[in-house]
This record gives C-alpha cells, structure tokens and sequence, in this order.
C-alpha cells in the first residue's frame, strides 16, 4: 500500500487513518515504487497548478497513470481526485486525464453560502460501488474544498453532494475511485469507506 | 447542504488539560488525549487544541499531544497557542494538526496570516480573535475592539476592521471569542457573532460564554455562526457531545447525527 507523495500535505492523516485500520502504508514520491504497488492513495489538498508541476517534475504523475492502466485500485482523496480529471479551472491546469471532464470554482447564488465548502455534507451514492456501498442514510463526511468535477461521463458519478445545486461527490471508472470529501477526517464513516477500498480487488 | 459544527477547545498547559474563567485563574482537569478521544467517539465534529503553556520551553508538549490526539481521532484537528511563524504552523501541522489558529502574534504582525495562507493553504488558517466590548469611538466604530496576550493587551483596533482585514489576508475561517462572556456561561455574544458573521464570507465560530444548550441554538441561528465551541459545559460532565447535538437536532438546526 502507497499513499503518494507530491508536497500537496495531508499524507500522515491518511497513513495514520490507515494504521488505524491494521494497514502500514509507505509514503513514497518514487515512481518505480508507485508502479510496483499493489494499492494507492493519491491524497492531496492544495493547489492544482503547484500540484501538476510537482507531479510533472517527479515524474509521480505518469507514474500514477501507469498504475492505473496496470490494474491496481487507486483512491484519490480532494485534490487528488480533481487532478484525475482532464483540467482543472485552477490556474488554468492540464490534470492527468484518467477520468474525462474538468474541474470548475463554485459559482453560487446565495451570497450566504461560503466558498471553500467547508464542514460536514451528506454523500448519496448515485450508482453503486463496492467501496462506497457502506456508506449509510445519514452518514455525513468532511469537505474543504472551492473546486468541483465534472465528469464529462455521467456513468462516471457515483455519489453527490448538495451545496446549492447537487454536485458529484465521489467518481470512479475501473479499478479507480474518488472522493472530494476527506474520509481520513470523517470519523468512522470515513473510516468505513477506508477499510472498503483497502480491501477491494479494483472492480467496480 | 452543511451542517452546523459543535466544536470542542481544550485548553493545554503543560501538556494537561485546562479551563480558563474569563482567561485568568486556570485549573487542571484532565488529560487531553482521553478527552479528545471521548468526544471524539460522542460524535464531536472538530476538535481545538489551545495551547497555553507559559514558559517556551515546554512547548513540545503540545506536539506530542497534537501526535498522540492524531493517532486515534479521526476528525479535523486544530491548534492554536503562540503561533508566530510558519515555522510554528509547519511542525503543528507534521504532528497532525488539520487547521492552524492565528493569533495575538498576527494582530502584532499581521503578514503573518498571508505567510501561513500560503504555506498551508488558506482553509487551514483560522484567524482567532479575543474582543471585548467598548464604547463605540471614532477608532472602534463597531463597539469591539480587539485584545490579545489572553486578553490582558486591548489594541486599539476596531474588531470588523480585524476580521475583514484577516479576511483579505487569507484567512480561511474566524474564531470570535468575546471575552466578556468567557467562562461566565450566560450565553455567547450574539450581537457580536451576527455582526462579524452577516461581515465576512468565511466561517464563523462562536466562542466564549456556553452554558447552557440554549445557547448553541441561539448563536447557529440568531447569531449566524457556522459553528459553536464549546469548552466547560463538556469538560466537567454537565452536558455530553451527542446530547447537545441531540438538542440541536430536535429544533431543527441541521446537524450531523451519524457517528457509530
């Protein structure tokens, strides 16, 4: 198990989530580990331009696309996540393209509603996933973020959120899923949602 | 959409857990690890670590609380207590702090706000502010000012000013803490918190003044706060995490009530 490191901070809360669960995870920034592993995280908070250049730069980005291809089940978490996509409205960034769409700023009417949306929100799982399947009525998860996906691909949705309009939650094609929501810091319903994807084989 | 947040501060000294009654005269009462876990458990929703340590060389002792408190609650975490450097904000974050609270040393030296925006991102930087009520002058339009040092320094400067200008500067969220309610568990100040809430478009955090459940309630909703901190009204067993939220709850404030 590797949590991948790419300066975008946010790595030991994953690895102790992890520990937490009987899982040691490795926090590497080598691409030849991060192609050999067996299962990813690809956490991240931050900006997806900084993010992009460092993932460029290491070489760690088409280390993950690899991986991806090569069949291991990758979670991405928050900005891990959006750099899945093909861009990002984020100082204007070109992301890693595993998942077709792109990532925009929240655009809300309300003026009382703030931007980072930040705090506990309901996820609804929208198309079924072993690894979000756990995921009860009622159980809501922590998110910090300004930034949004758009999969280009509805089927790729798997859960949503509502701040305003519904927004896509949680995304996944093949043995790759994502959470904007922080499931290292959503208490045992994160927790839950962990365990699932460590133990997943990387089918949806 | 959001819920609303019950947050619990402890304040450390000395690596124990402390309460302050109106910032002066505290007592020891308990080990915050333990705490923080069983709150953790209750269903707390974020969880402040306020490090009052005196002397500079104790310092570590946070960290090693902030480790210990990280390795088993698995919810954001928050310190805060003599921060005055991203250097400072750097190691409380490597020990497993999510948030970092700003304060007295950003009211001296407020580039500091923007430095650890930077660093760390503007989400994780919380502007705490201790203000007192005063006559409203010419300098202090809103009738707050602000104090720093654990309320012992009034400043001079005008509370909205501060928030709007933390605002600017990059911080992600504000604690308003008024310190005439501190401790006294009469209620938080209402005016206050709307006032400074209706002001900027970041996340408001009541603080100072919780007694009774009540109180929640009218500052998550008169008072417009995003989120309400609580310290004495759990730390001596008078009221337990889930029981607030349960209060909460039935009145039809929205609240995350799923934690097993």
């Amino acid at each position: 198990m590797v949590v991948v490191d790419y300066d975008a901070g946010n790595l030991m809360s994953v690895q102790r989530a992890c520990r937490e669960l009987g899982v040691d995870a490795e926090i590497s920034n080598d691409p030849a580990h991060i192609r050999a592993a067996e299962r990813i995280i690809f956490p991240g908070v931050g900006a997806a331009g900084s993010a992009m250049r460092s993932l460029r730069t290491t070489g760690v980005g088409a280390a993950l696309v690899d991986a991806f291809h090569a069949g291991a089940p990758i979670l991405g978490i928050c900005l891990g996540m959006q750099i899945s996509l093909d861009h990002s409205e984020e100082n204007d960034t070109r992301t890693l393209g595993i998942v077709a769409g792109e990532v925009r700023r929240f655009r809300l009417d309300d003026p009382a509603l703030k931007v980072p949306h930040m705090g506990w929100n309901a996820v609804r799982v929208v198309r079924s996933h072993p690894v979000l399947d756990g995921i009860a009525q009622g159980d809501e998860f922590y998110f910090v973020h300004a930034y949004r996906p758009l999969p280009a691909r509805r089927e790729h949705v798997l859960a949503e959120s509502v701040y305003e309009g519904a927004f896509c939650s949680a995304l996944g094609t093949g043995n790759y899923v994502a959470t904007q929501f922080h499931p290292e810091k959503s208490g045992r319903a994160g927790l839950r949602l962990l365990e699932r994807f460590l133990a997943w084989d990387g089918r949806a | 959409m959001l819920s609303k947040r019950v947050i619990a501060c402890l304040d450390v000294r000395d690596g124990q857990l402390a309460k302050s009654v109106r910032f002066v005269d505290t007592k020891n009462i308990g080990d915050p690890v333990e705490k923080a876990r069983e709150y953790y458990l209750d269903g707390l929703d974020e969880l402040v670590f306020y490090d009052i340590t005196a002397s500079s060389d104790k310092r570590k002792i946070i960290l090693e609380v902030v480790e210990a408190v990280a390795e088993q609650v698995f919810i954001p975490l928050s310190v805060g207590g003599g921060i005055a450097s991203v250097a400072d904000a750097t190691e409380l974050r490597l020990a497993g702090a999510e948030k970092i609270n700003v304060n007295s040393a950003a009211v001296r030296r407020p580039a500091l706000i923007a430095e650890c925006a930077d660093a760390i991102g503007n989400q994780n930087v919380v502007l705490s502010m201790d203000i007192r009520r005063v006559a409203a002058s010419e300098a202090l339009p809103s009738g707050y000012e602000v104090v720093i040092e654990g309320g012992r320094r009034p400043m001079g400067i005008d509370a909205l000013a501060w928030a709007l200008q933390g605002e600017r500067l990059g911080a992600g969220e504000l604690v308003v803490n008024a310190i005439d309610a501190d401790g006294t568990r009469a209620g938080y100040e209402l005016r206050l918190t709307r006032m400074l809430s209706e002001a900027v478009r970041i996340p408001v955090i009541a603080s100072g003044g919780a007694g009774r459940p009540s109180h929640l309630y009218d500052v998550l909703t008169e008072g417009k706060a995003d989120a309400a901190l609580v310290a004495s009204m759990v730390h001596y067993g008078d009221y337990t995490v889930s029981g607030l939220k349960r209060y909460l709850h039935d009145r039809g404030v929205k609240i995350r009530m799923s934690w097993q």
